[in-house]
């Protein structure tokens, strides 16, 4: 693949965190790193044991592919290969994968000697799903409260598992997840048709500046929070939305074993209207 | 003055926060392993061990009396105005009268119920209501035999728990201010009720899927049955109802929607476990009991035993099973008690007062669930 002329001066060595200079150039494209490697390594190998997992199940059907958990009364030990064991290595190599990648993203940060802004927005998406396979499956004290991997499986869990607190709804941490994911996509749709409108003028007018940006929602709503700012409050509504999913799943079980409508009755029951 | 209402925010804050954190009621691991369902389906029951254990000690049937010898005078015979137990051998009878005693009225004792210089008196209502009382536990302990309430059965023990009135029983809700017509128009719902869990679904959702004897069978179906609508399905006040109900059988029984729903099919039988059938026939037995022995005693409870609009105490899933799957851990609470595993008296021979003899159920719930 052709490399653009300026981007030459961009591929410097160091600034690895693991393997020296070992692995410190790019294939293509791509920068490898010990990360590289091993985020590759664990991709092969859980890949090939879901295409495996598939293959011993009783469907090719895309959507009906199951690789369920052990049974609970395995508790937090190993369980046989085709009764959970599976799972359990597939999950071991998703956590491996997954944390390879944000690894492989600090190491190119520090080539650039750039922020870790984006292998920690990505580590946060990385501890949701650690959330839910391993930390929430830790406390509860058995692997299988994990979800299962498959398509249709795991929103029949997610059904389930809402189920089990009568009506998930009522979770004040999923409540703030939900209204984090919503705001979010407002506050993206928000900011990026206020680029397009302000670099697609009239025809034979130039393409307007971040000060007619400000001013568009200074007339509107009365202040505008900036063209760095924007950036900002995209990161922490996004994080915030993966951040509290995390934890709405986290508390159902480990923490509240209840219906979460009953979880207000400390609301119902302050001193102030009791 | 911006000062002054950020600090103000922030104490409402914390101290929101404190409340919540101290007073919802959160519990802690270690949980207990309840997997109802294929691994991965999430079909498991949630509890701490800790709150299993003490659920447990909560939920101790009393041992039972001391056998006694079997005499051949009968109770009918020796006493006066024995109108159900009158073939059962005075010392047996004299044993259950022992037995209910502790089991209902431990602390008020014979007089609870009895007018002690005339034992066979029935001026006290509470003696009346216990006639009434044990046709119903043989009538359970029969009937809805191999139905729901299995070998285990029921004494009187299983809902009154050592008290005259049993814990968990329900009224008609009218709702607030009816007395006053001043009453919102709410819909009969958003009033954080216990009886549907705290949640804002309808309040009064026993009245009319456990109060009375004669409703549609598939009152409380409100799935769809087919992928795209072919007629006027039921709107969306029903599936709230049905949600309600269903809220008050988890919370009655310490378990959660998966204990008989797979919930990415509900209504599907094929996909529930077995213990969604045992449901099935609970409602209809809840709404027999209601409807042909507690309804018709409604006449002989004094005015204080009675609900806000005059209706009689009831009963529905949380009497007997008081937060568990099964009531008393399943323990078997009539073994010993055999004449409360057998009706014993014709329900017309004995005197109801001020109505007329309720009639068995007619209407004998279908065997197999319709699907």
């Amino acid at each position: 693949m052709a490399m653009l002329s300026f981007e030459r001066k961009y591929r410097v060595r160091g600034g690895t965190l693991l393997g020296g200079d070992l692995f410190d150039f790019w294939l293509g494209p791509f920068y490898v790193g010990f990360f590289g490697v091993t985020g590759m390594f664990f991709t092969v190998l859980g890949t090939a044991l879901v295409i495996y997992g598939a293959a011993i199940g009783p469907t090719w059907n895309i959507w009906q592919i199951n690789i369920a958990p052990p049974d609970l009364k395995y508790g937090l030990a190993l369980a046989p290969l085709k009764e959970g064991g599976l799972w359990q290595i597939i999950t071991f190599c998703a956590v491996g994968s997954f944390s390879s990648w944000a690894l492989r993203e600090v190491e190119i940060c520090r080539k650039l000697g750039i922020g870790y802004h984006v292998p920690f927005a990505f580590s946060v998406a990385i501890f949701a799903y650690v959330t839910l396979v391993v930390i929430r499956p830790f406390l509860m004290g058995a692997w299988g409260y994990g979800f299962p991997y498959g398509i249709l499986s795991h929103l029949d869990w997610v059904s389930n598992t809402g189920y089990q607190y009568l009506h998930f709804h009522y979770n004040p941490a999923h409540m703030l997840a939900v209204t984090f994911f919503f705001t979010t996509t407002f506050a993206l749709a928000l900011h990026g048709s206020l680029i397009l409108s302000s670099t697609n003028p009239p025809k034979g007018e130039t393409v307007k500046t971040p000060e007619h940006e400000d001013t568009y929602f200074r007339d509107t709503i009365g202040y505008s929070i900036g063209t760095l700012g924007i950036h900002r409050l995209g990161l922490f509504l996004a994080l915030s939305a993966g951040f509290w999913s995390a934890v709405c799943i986290v508390i159902s079980g480990p923490f509240w074993t209840q219906g979460w409508p009953e979880w207000w009755g400390w609301w119902l029951n302050l001193p102030i209207w009791r | 003055m911006k000062t002054l209402l950020l600090v103000a925010a922030a104490v409402v804050a914390a101290f929101l926060t404190i409340a919540q954190f101290g007073t919802a009621g959160w519990t802690r691991p270690p949980i207990l392993a309840q997997q109802h369902g294929f691994r991965g389906t999430g079909m498991d029951q949630i509890q701490t061990k800790a709150g299993a254990a003490a659920l447990k000690a909560a939920n101790v049937a009393p041992d039972p009396a001391e056998p006694v010898e079997q005499g051949s005078e009968k109770a009918g015979t020796t006493y006066e105005n024995v109108q159900v137990l009158k073939d059962v051998s005075v010392e047996e009878f004299n044993r259950l009268m022992t037995s209910m005693t502790e089991w209902v009225a431990p602390e008020q004792g014979c007089t609870y119920c009895h007018n002690t210089e005339n034992m066979a008196d029935d001026s006290l209502y509470q003696k009346k209501v216990a006639r009434r009382m044990i046709q119903m536990v043989q009538h359970i302990n029969t009937s809805w035999k191999e139905k729901h309430v299995g070998e285990a059965g029921v004494n009187c023990y299983t809902c009154h728990r050592g008290q005259p009135v049993p814990k968990n029983i329900w009224f008609e809700n009218p709702g607030p201010n009816y007395k006053t017509a001043f009453t919102p128009r709410n819909n009969g719902q958003n009033m954080a009720s216990p009886s549907v869990g705290l949640a804002s679904l309808p309040y009064d959702t026993l009245s009319e899927f456990f109060g009375k004897k004669d409703v549609d069978e598939n009152l409380i179906r409100v799935n769809a049955t087919t992928a795209l609508p072919e007629s006027k399905g039921k709107p969306i006040q029903a599936a709230e109802k049905t949600y309600g109900l269903m809220i008050h059988m988890s919370s009655a029984l310490g378990v959660n929607c998966t204990y008989c729903h797979n919930t990415r099919a509900i209504s599907n039988w094929s996909q529930s476990t077995p213990q969604r059938t045992l449901a099935w026939h609970a409602i209809r037995m809840v709404r027999d009991l209601n409807g042909n022995y507690i309804e018709p005693l409604t006449s002989t409870f004094p005015a204080n035993r009675l609900g806000p609009t005059g209706d009689a105490p009831k009963l529905n899933c949380a009497t007997c099973h008081n937060g568990q799957s099964k009531p008393l851990a399943g323990a078997h609470v009539v073994e010993t008690y055999p004449e409360l595993t057998q009706v014993t008296a014709d329900a017309a021979a004995t005197q109801e007062p001020g109505k007329a003899p309720a009639q068995e159920p007619t209407k004998e719930p279908s065997p197999n669930p319709p699907q």
